[in-house]
C-alpha cells in the first residue's frame, strides 16, 4: 500500500484551482476552476473519487481541503454582497499555490 | 504563481464550452429558472432503490460505490439526466455498475425485465 | 438582529406522477428485476431490502433538531457541535453511520446555506432523505452564484449586512445549518425549541420558525 500522501497546505494558505478540464469522474466543479481562494481547513485524506469511480482503491488517500473563495472572484456580475462567500471541498491535486 | 484570468466564456452557461467539456451534472453557475418548492413523498420503489444502494455501497459488501453510481449517472448525456426522474438515474446507474463488475450480465437483467413485465404485477 | 421572514407557508405536494408504484414503468420494472436478481443470487435478502426502507424513514429533521435545540441551551455542546458535528450527533444517541457532518451556524453576521452542485450531497443519515427541490437543477444552478435572490424566491431576506456563506458538498463531508435561536423563546424546553428547528432552516433556506409564526 503506497504511503498516504502528505498535506501540501494549512489553513490560512492562500491556493488557486487548477483551470484543467479532463474528461472522467472529478469532482471540482467547473465554476471553480481557475479561481483563487483561501484554505479553511484540512478535512483529512480520502481515496481519490476519480479513481474508485473506476472501481479502482483511489489509494493512496488525497488530502482533501475547504477552501474558501469570495464570491465576486467567482462570478464577475456578482450582485450580492462583496464579502459574501463560498466554501468548496477541493482534493489537493487541484490545488495550487497561489 | 498565480493562476492567470481567463476570459471565461463558459459562465453564460455554455456546453460547448471553450475550457472543455462540462458533464450535464455539473450545475453550479449554469442560469436557470426559479426554484419549484416541489416535494412528493417517495413511491415506495424509489425508497426501494435507495434500500438497494445503501445495502450494495455498505462495506461489508461493497458491490456498487457512490463514485460508480455518480460516474454512471454523469455518463448518461444531457438529455437523459435531464430527462429521467432521480432514482430512474440511479436505478439505471446501479445496473450499469453491477454489469461493469460483472455482478449481473446484460442477458440476466434483460431475461427479468421481460418477465417481471410479462407477469405485470410486481412481486411484494 | 432579526432577519424578515416574509408569510412563507407554501410547500407543494407535486400531483401523482406516472412513475410511482401502480404503474409498471421500465425503471420500475428494472428496479424489481434487479432486486429479484440479486435476491436470488444471495447478494441481499427480501429483508434487509424492507429493514433498510424502514431505517431511512425513520431518519427525518427532527434528529437535526434536537443537536441545534441543545446547542442553544448548552454553549459546551454547541462547541462541541460545531467542532464534530457527528460526535455530537452520537452524543445525543443520534446514529449517524459513516457520516463526516460539519455544522455551520448562523450568527448576526453570517447566515450559511448548504448545496450540492454536482448532485444531490446531503447529511441523509441524519436527516433521512433531501426534498426534490434541494436536487433540482435550478436550485443547484442558482443558489452558488446569486443565493440571496433565491433565498428571497423561499421568502428568506437576508439583509445586507449580513455575510451569506454557500457550501457546496462536492467530496467526503455533510454540512448541516445551526440556525439562530428565535427571539422570544427565554426559558423553552428543549423540546419545544427542537419544535421550531425546521428543515429547511438546517439547509439554510429559512430561518427557524419564531414563536408567534408557530402560535399563527
Amino acid at each position: 500500500m503506497p504511503e498516504a500522501i502528505a498535506p501540501r497546505f494549512r489553513a490560512g494558505d492562500r491556493v488557486a484551482v487548477r483551470a484543467a478540464y479532463p474528461i472522467g469522474h472529478v469532482r471540482t466543479p467547473f465554476y471553480i476552476r481557475g479561481k483563487q481562494g483561501v484554505v479553511e481547513r484540512l478535512c483529512g485524506a480520502f481515496p481519490n473519487p476519480e479513481e474508485l469511480a473506476y472501481a479502482r482503491s483511489g489509494e493512496p488517500a488525497q488530502p482533501l481541503y475547504r477552501v474558501r473563495f469570495r464570491q465576486p472572484d467567482v462570478w464577475p456580475d456578482y450582485s450580492g454582497q462583496a464579502n459574501d462567500l463560498v466554501e468548496v471541498e477541493i482534493y489537493q491535486h487541484w490545488l495550487e499555490p497561489a | 504563481m498565480a493562476v492567470a484570468a481567463k476570459a471565461r466564456s463558459g459562465d453564460n452557461g455554455s456546453m460547448a464550452d471553450s475550457d472543455g467539456p462540462r458533464g450535464p451534472h455539473d450545475l453550479g453557475g449554469l442560469p436557470a429558472g426559479r426554484v419549484e418548492e416541489v416535494e412528493h413523498d417517495y413511491a415506495l420503489w424509489e425508497k426501494r432503490v435507495d434500500a438497494l444502494m445503501m445495502l450494495l455501497g455498505r462495506k461489508d459488501r461493497r458491490l456498487v460505490s457512490t463514485d460508480e453510481l455518480r460516474r454512471n449517472i454523469e455518463s448518461l448525456g444531457p438529455e437523459a439526466y435531464h430527462g429521467m426522474s432521480y432514482y430512474e438515474r440511479w436505478i439505471h446507474a446501479i445496473a450499469q455498475t453491477l454489469i461493469q463488475r460483472g455482478v449481473i450480465s446484460v442477458d440476466e437483467l434483460g431475461r427479468k425485465i421481460e418477465a417481471v413485465r410479462a407477469k405485470e404485477t410486481p412481486r411484494a | 438582529m432579526s432577519h424578515d421572514h416574509a408569510d412563507h407557508a407554501h410547500v407543494h405536494r407535486s400531483p401523482p406522477r406516472p412513475d410511482q408504484d401502480d404503474t409498471l414503468t421500465y425503471y420500475r420494472a428494472m428496479e424489481i428485476a434487479l432486486r429479484e436478481l440479486l435476491i436470488d443470487k444471495g447478494i441481499v435478502t427480501a429483508e434487509e431490502v424492507r429493514r433498510q426502507v424502514e431505517d431511512m424513514d425513520g431518519r427525518n429533521a427532527g434528529r437535526g433538531a434536537r443537536m441545534v435545540a441543545r446547542g442553544w441551551v448548552d454553549p459546551a455542546y454547541k462547541r462541541r457541535m460545531l467542532e464534530d458535528g457527528s460526535r455530537a450527533a452520537e452524543e445525543l444517541g443520534l446514529d449517524v453511520g459513516p457520516l463526516k457532518l460539519i455544522v455551520v451556524e448562523n450568527t448576526p453576521e453570517v447566515h450559511n446555506v448548504i448545496v450540492c452542485t454536482l448532485c444531490s450531497c446531503y447529511p441523509r443519515m441524519l436527516l433521512g432523505l433531501p426534498p426534490d427541490w434541494y436536487k433540482s437543477r435550478n436550485y443547484r444552478s442558482r443558489v452558488v452564484r446569486e443565493p440571496r435572490s433565491v433565498l428571497a424566491e423561499f421568502g428568506t431576506l437576508i439583509p445586507d449586512d449580513v455575510q451569506i456563506r454557500v457550501h457546496d458538498s462536492t467530496a467526503d463531508m455533510r454540512y448541516m445549518v445551526a440556525p439562530m435561536r428565535p427571539a422570544g423563546t427565554e426559558g423553552w424546553s428543549e423540546q419545544a425549541l427542537a419544535g421550531l428547528v425546521t428543515r429547511d432552516s438546517m439547509i439554510g433556506v429559512a430561518v427557524a420558525t419564531t414563536p408567534e409564526r408557530r402560535r399563527g
